[in-house]
């Protein structure tokens, strides 16, 4: 009797699951595989009758690794990643913090804090652009305190640091509700204990905020991390990659070999890179949230 | 526990946050409201920036996007609308489906399933991108709304969400519903679907912003201009100089206003939905 609705069953769930597998299958694995695929081949994305495309070997890896591009686009991306994680995080932990205190109006701070993070980031990117603009406000205010004016997103040392304070003002809301979570999942026993054996705000959040926070910290960290990783759009619009390659990505790095110069094989291999990239970053979290179960 | 004094410093620190989140927006909407060109060049280099004075109030710079011919931006808006509500409402489908069989029957290789979708989580789009375009031209799907629709359909991570939520309902629902001669089908569609509107809204939150914000895959599908959608309209916009900046945060307040509007009309189900979305990684 069981067996048989089983078998019943098993019919009814692979029709109701037919459209999603079918779906996932043709349009995620099967890109998948093919990108590795394609990675060792020297497929153009115009495809010509006379030159068929034929197996490469590793060339396609060897090339980004020997050929400056992909290396100097992994680092800044790298760097990009190092600098707007920190940032992004912290940012949202102070606001998620300060809507956690008893300040008046909490929700409605909590819902303007939260603005940037539903705007597209091309129309942030175009806002910015005006801000950071030789004519634009950031030089006007530079200049109230007798510095600049600079050419923000032109300058070599300026670019990067111009792009990392942008994306964290788009993104830190996003670190700020899952902080918010987090802090509301912590016991008020604690820090009444605490505040008990005298200690001070300042303690109270260092050992007792923190710590109790530490599988929220990974998860935003690593999820911050891959989402700098993908870090394309607002470079795009805004520098091109440059001055001197300081903002190219690797996102940009797929994009231009493998679609605008046509080079399919190359920005596959490109693409293989960066997935194992981001895959190696997930498993660091999932290592570390395995930890914390281990310890009692 | 806290003095008034630190009460009072707290709330000026939140109103200083307030101002820093909310200034480039009041930018965006202030010059897009500025009918003068001149005024918004001289403006953009001070704080008048961020302030529009009521007497200035022109729609001068939104009469003229709409009648250029070059940059269709009604045109775009249809097509984004098209492409975000066909991902959301058939993509609820498809994906709250596949969740319902794998979290409400027991079959074979079940877990199987499972673990495949959990594991395509991870794979991100801009890997992908380039064979899918392949494939996509292989059709004949380049400059098509359904190259920008179909290949987003199935989405493992909002089949994960539906499936956490099916989980954690009582079985006891599908038992009654099975000895009251229902079909998995009507169980799923009258009982466990209205159970899970704040799940369908999560979803339909996360997918929504995540393909009206779109702009990798459009750029490389998309040459022509009647098929953009709004965010590639905005960014060829931008990029064509000179910058006009007035037209340009006006089409920049077009494309936002729909997202603010319902944002600040479904406020809780953003904030649930972002929290909703941490999980992921």
């Amino acid at each position: 009797m069981a067996s048989i609705r089983l078998k019943r069953d098993t019919k009814t769930a692979y029709l109701i699951l037919m459209p999603a597998l079918g779906f996932i299958g043709l349009f995620i694995l099967v890109p998948f595989l093919l990108s590795g695929i394609l990675s060792f081949t020297d497929q153009r994305l115009l495809s010509n009758a006379n030159v068929p495309t034929s197996f490469v070997g590793l060339r396609n890896y060897i090339r980004l690794l020997q050929g400056g591009d992909f290396l100097n686009a992994l680092f800044r991306t790298a760097t990009f990643a190092v600098l707007v994680t920190p940032l992004q995080c912290a940012m949202g932990l102070g606001a998620a913090l300060l809507i956690n205190s008893n300040i008046m109006f909490r929700n409605a701070f909590r819902g303007i804090y939260f603005l940037p993070t539903i705007m597209s980031m091309v129309v942030v990117a175009v806002i910015w652009a005006s801000l950071y603009q030789r004519e634009g406000f950031f030089n006007y205010a530079a200049g109230a305190v007798g510095i600049g004016p600079y050419d923000w997103l032109q300058n070599s040392w300026l670019a990067m640091p111009a792009l990392v304070v942008m994306s964290a003002w788009q993104g830190f809301p996003f670190q700020m509700i899952v902080y918010l979570a987090g802090l509301q999942g912590i016991s008020k026993d604690l820090f009444e204990a605490a505040d008990i054996e005298g200690a001070s705000r300042w303690q109270s959040f260092w050992n007792i905020t923190m710590p109790s926070l530490r599988n929220t910290h990974i998860l935003v960290l690593v999820t911050t991390t891959i989402f700098a990783f993908k870090l394309f759009t607002q470079v795009q619009l805004l520098t091109q990659g440059g001055p001197l390659g300081v903002t190219d990505t690797l996102v940009r790095i797929i994009y231009m070999t493998g679609f605008r110069e046509g080079k399919v094989g190359i920005g596959a291999a490109a693409a293989v890179m960066f997935f194992i990239i981001v895959l190696a970053i997930s498993l660091v979290q999932r290592r570390l949230l395995r930890e914390e179960r281990a310890i009692p | 526990m806290t003095t008034s004094s630190e009460k009072l410093i707290l709330n000026v620190i939140a109103i200083v946050v307030a101002a820093l989140v909310l200034a480039p927006l009041m930018l965006m909407f202030a010059t897009a409201f500025k009918g003068d060109q001149q005024q918004i060049l001289r403006d953009l280099g001070n704080a008048n920036a961020f302030w529009i004075w009521p007497a200035d109030i022109s729609i001068a710079n939104f009469r003229s996007i709409f009648s250029s011919t070059a940059f269709p931006i009604l045109t775009y808006l249809k097509n984004s609308a098209i492409i975000v509500l066909s991902i959301v409402v058939i993509g609820i489908f498809v994906n709250s489906l596949a969740a319902f069989a794998l979290a409400r029957m027991t079959f074979l290789g079940r877990d199987w399933v499972i673990a495949i979708i959990l594991a395509l989580i991870i794979i991100p789009m801009e890997s992908v991108a380039l064979p899918l375009l392949l494939m996509v031209a292989k059709v004949g799907g380049v400059n098509t709304l359904s190259a920008q629709i179909v290949p987003f359909l199935a989405h493992p991570f909002s089949i994960y969400i539906f499936y956490q939520f099916f989980s954690s309902l009582p079985k006891d629902l599908d038992e009654a519903a099975y000895v009251a001669g229902a079909s998995r089908l009507r169980t799923y569609w009258s009982v466990i679907m209205p159970l899970s509107l704040p799940t369908i809204a999560t979803v339909a939150i996360l997918q929504s912003l995540e393909y009206y914000t779109a702009y990798l895959w459009p750029v490389m599908i998309v040459q022509d201009a009647t098929k953009r959608p709004m965010s590639l309209g905005l960014a060829q916009f931008f990029s064509t100089p000179p910058p006009i900046w007035g037209e340009i945060m006006a089409f920049s307040v077009l494309m936002s206003l729909p997202v603010l509007v319902i944002y600040f009309a479904f406020q809780r189900w953003f904030i649930q939905s972002t929290i909703g979305s941490g999980i992921k990684g």
